[in-house]
């Protein structure tokens, strides 16, 4: 794989059938930002008819309504069956296919082998595997918005019996429901051909002298969320198949006996079953998840940070235990989810106990990034923007997490609007805005030239203020009590009372899609924008001790490792930066 | 693990010894099985001996034995989170007996006559 | 052209002490056990939660035959593990031999499992909708079923065209039996406490 010995690959084997890290990772990146665009255009429409029930939809509304539709009537307004479709969709599609492949599939294996001086991944034709997997599953829950009785629509969390019921009216197999568990198989088992291979690549192919505590916290962070990735997936995976049974055979996993639905006894079902079993195994997966997705995040504001205060990130020993602590914990908090599932006390108690103490390695990691601040030299760079606004944005939604995980004050608060605003302010104004940081700060490395600074801070400040016209309205509506599934949540009299909220957070979305522009025009025109050197951010870390950018192979000649991962501004060097595979000072 | 030629012969040897011992505890096991300890005691019994069965096959066969502590450290991550998932059941009857909730009597029926046949 | 350039491919890591593949492999089943643990909890869970839970003679299923399948499965892993200890010896031939008799075992479980286990239960009504139990019996051993047909086709693909790597890097080679037979003892291992579990319990 040195390249220089190896004729010239065919189309098809350098871009599209690669199995160099860096196009599996830009192909993961870019698939990714599709996805979410597509996720967010879906929530989007969902949020006029939140605003404004039962109105036609401007636009949209007449060009995709239609008699046959199942997700808008003809006279362009969402039907209820298109809310709950779009909603499950939203969810399933900004988590599993947005952003997870971005951080894990496009950051990860983009940048990481990089930092780590190695010439490849591990397992290079299995990481080619694992991005075509994840496109096959995109592929299949794409496809099933188009069938007879549309996409899933039983949330993104697809609880039974519900969703063992739902789209019946479809075909038996190509229906909605039974698609999205397919789709999700696909994307477990890419999930966890991708984390063998980055678990493997961390421990073997680090450079000559990159000792574990010398790899940059992005590093650490993409190694602690594979092995969340590997070990929590497959309970999801046995979950899904015994769904599947469920939808395919009418077995009774999930089903309780004598469940009458519509007046009728379902009884081609044995009963038996329940659907608690399927929210534990949910969970199992899905409060790791949570943690899938901030701590590559976590991992980008990290190397931002520390890149734009020039001085060492403070208490990086620190970070990388509590990092690791975090990991262990979130597999023991997934019954926070499920306190008004008729839970015992005892239980219960336990599970507010272990969430509460997963709060604190949360809290150490934001306060080493906020103490790093301090006295720093900072550069308001584009992507330091983005890091910088992670912080606050971050804290409101963990920190809203806290009455979520006690069970006296989650019983009023469960399923409400708060949960939403809660979870997205972690993910959404957090993890997406720290992945904004990442595209900014690695776009110069991918493509050897920079992203447009105007374009990116009109990209920031409207989206950093839309973010949070979107969520914060979300607190106060669930406060007072609004449930987070309704189709027109004016019918009730609670409802009514804070559409105003409502709007306000619609409005929001809208601004925060038309935020976006400027980002996608940057992203574009900037492929050709102007030429930078190999090291524009003179950074540290190893990734820019290779030409931008990085040819097949990645080093012309394999970095030795000779300090720690930030060392800025240390006193007798000569520059305020001291590159990692540099000895001399 | 680089082993000599002459080394893997004798390891050949081991294999024989424990692919007996596994011929010998599955006769074992099914024969046990007749005997009547009560449930919880024929379960126990079983469990155990297919344990030290799948200890066997982990050890000589996978090589666990001779492998160096890396993998140790995986699997007993990988054992931790196991036993957290045995914990299921746990919760969830924890959940079902709080609600005293009593199926209609026509499916308990159908329930039951399921197993006859 | 792998084998050249990334280290640790064929040569174990000073610090873990295995080749890249071998800890790939060993990952893979650390999660695999979260697959099966997670449907072994489903089990306990039906059966503690269902008070009718057939006793062993009302599930119909055959100790004799489930016994000979262990049997079966007990001795391809020997003969897998033989296989490795061939190529070890640098005996190609004997190793092929080996891995045709594994390859053979386990079609034979899958034909006894499918001609005297599911289609006669298929064939009296015993489908997986019929109870819990049949519902878990089925899924467990289907999934296993498909986990013996994944392991007769990587074993079919050394045999065949993956043999050509013995040519060219022998040792590569044998680490990628190693590899095969860490995850065919895996199924075995799987199928040993399958076996109690539905069968004797």
């Amino acid at each position: 794989m040195s390249g220089d010995h190896h004729p010239e690959l065919s189309f098809w084997r350098k871009y599209i059938f690669s199995i160099d890290h860096k196009v599996i990772g830009v192909q993961y990146a870019v698939t990714a930002l599709v996805f979410l665009m597509v996720g967010f255009s879906l929530i989007m429409i969902m949020r006029y008819q939140m605003a404004y029930p039962g109105q036609s939809i401007p636009v949209l509304g007449n060009l995709l309504g239609s008699d046959e539709s199942a997700y808008i009537a003809a006279d362009g307004s969402m039907l209820p069956e298109g809310y709950n479709a779009f909603g499950a969709m939203h969810g399933t599609i900004m988590i599993f296919l947005g952003v997870v492949p971005l951080a894990v599939g496009g950051f990860g294996n983009y940048v990481m082998p990089l930092q780590i001086g190695a010439p490849d991944m591990s397992f290079p034709r299995l990481n080619m595997a694992s991005y075509w997997v994840f496109f096959v599953g995109g592929v299949i829950m794409l496809a099933s918005f188009f069938v007879t009785g549309g996409s899933a629509n039983s949330g993104w969390t697809s609880y039974p019996p519900l969703s063992d019921i739902a789209n019946e009216g479809g075909h038996y197999f190509w229906n909605g429901q039974t698609m999205w568990l397919l789709g999700m198989v696909f994307l477990i088992t890419s999930s966890l051909l991708g984390s063998i291979n980055f678990i493997v690549t961390i421990i073997h192919l680090r450079a000559p002298g990159l000792t574990f505590f010398r790899l940059p916290f992005f590093v650490w962070a993409q190694f602690i969320t594979a092995f969340l990735l590997l070990l929590a997936f497959p309970p999801l995976e046995a979950a899904g198949v015994l769904q599947l049974m469920d939808r395919l055979f009418d077995t009774s996993f999930f089903m309780p006996s004598g469940l009458i639905v519509g007046g009728q006894i379902l009884d081609q079902y044995s009963g038996g079953g329940n659907p608690l079993l399927w929210q534990h195994l949910f969970w199992f997966l899905a409060h790791p998840e949570v943690y899938v997705l901030i701590l590559p995040a976590m991992g980008i504001v990290g190397d931002v940070i520390a890149n734009n205060i020039r001085k060492p990130l403070w208490g990086y020993n620190t970070l990388v235990y509590s990092s690791i602590f975090l990991g262990f914990m979130s597999f023991v908090v997934w019954a926070h989810h499920m306190f008004i599932t008729g839970m015992g006390t005892t239980l219960s108690a336990f599970f507010a106990a272990t969430t509460m103490i997963i709060s604190v390695p949360s809290v150490i990691i934001l306060t080493c990034f906020l103490i790093s601040l301090w006295g720093g030299a900072i550069r308001y760079t584009v992507p330091m923007l983005f890091a910088l606004s992670f912080l606050p944005m971050f804290a409101i939604g963990g920190l809203t997490g806290l009455p979520l995980g006690l069970p006296a004050s989650d019983i009023f608060l469960h399923d409400t609007y708060y949960v939403i605003g809660h979870f997205h302010y972690v993910v959404a104004p957090g993890t997406v805005m720290a992945l904004f940081a990442g595209i900014y700060y690695w776009f110069p490395k991918v493509t050897g030239r920079s992203m447009s600074k105007t374009l990116g801070l009109l990209h920031f400040w409207p989206s950093f203020i839309c973010m949070n016209a979107v969520f914060m309205p979300m607190f106060f509506v669930g406060l007072a009590g609004v449930s987070r599934r309704l189709w027109s949540q004016e019918e009730y009299e609670l409802g009514a009372l804070t559409m105003g909220w409502v709007r306000m957070s619609s409005w929001g979305a809208w601004g925060l899609g038309v935020a976006q522009i400027p980002f996608i025009i940057n992203f574009f025109i900037s492929i050709r924008g102007k030429k930078v050197d190999q090291n524009p951010w003179q950074a540290t870390t190893l990734e820019w001790a290779a030409p931008s950018p990085p040819p097949h192979g990645n080093f012309e000649v394999t970095p030795v490792v000779h300090r720690g991962p930030y060392e800025y501004s240390v006193p007798g060097h000569k520059n305020d930066f001291s590159p990692q595979h540099i000895s001399e000072a | 693990m680089a082993e000599s030629a002459a080394e893997v012969q004798k390891h050949i040897r081991t294999y024989l010894v424990v692919f007996v011992a596994l011929g010998g505890l599955t006769a074992l096991t099914v024969a046990v099985s007749f005997i009547h300890f009560g449930t919880a005691g024929n379960i126990a019994v079983a469990l155990i001996i297919a344990s030290v069965k799948a200890s066997l096959v982990a050890a000589v066969f996978m090589h666990l034995i001779s492998e160096k502590q890396f993998i140790y450290g995986v699997l007993s991550l990988s054992a931790f989170f196991f036993l957290l998932l045995m914990f299921v059941p746990v919760l969830v009857h924890d959940d079902s007996t709080r609600t005293k909730w009593h199926p209609p009597a026509p499916i308990v029926e159908t329930h039951t006559v399921d197993h006859v046949s | 052209m792998s084998a050249e350039v990334l280290p640790y491919t064929v040569k174990p890591h000073p610090v873990s002490g295995l080749y890249s593949g071998k800890m790939g492999i060993w990952l893979f089943l650390a999660s695999e056990v979260m697959l099966f643990g997670a449907l072994f909890s489903t089990y306990i869970f039906l059966r503690v939660g269902d008070p009718a839970w057939p006793s062993h003679e009302e599930t119909h299923l055959s100790i004799p035959i489930g016994t000979i399948n262990t049997l079966i499965l007990i001795t391809s892993s020997i003969t897998m593990v033989m296989a490795w200890a061939s190529c070890k010896m640098n005996n190609i031939a004997k190793a092929k031999m080996w891995l045709t008799v594994t390859a053979g075992l386990a079609l034979a479980f899958l034909v006894l499992k499918f001609s005297l286990e599911y289609y006669p239960k298929i064939q009296h009504g015993n489908v997986p909708s019929k109870s819990t139990f049949y519902a878990i019996y089925f899924t467990m051993t289907g999934l296993h079923a498909l986990h013996i047909i994944g392991g007769v086709a990587v074993i079919a693909y050394f045999i065949g065209p993956g043999a050509k790597l013995w040519k060219t890097d022998p040792e590569y080679y044998t680490n990628r039996i190693e590899c095969t037979g860490l995850y065919w003892h895996f199924v075995d291992l799987v199928w040993i406490f399958l076996f109690p579990v539905f069968y004797l319990l």
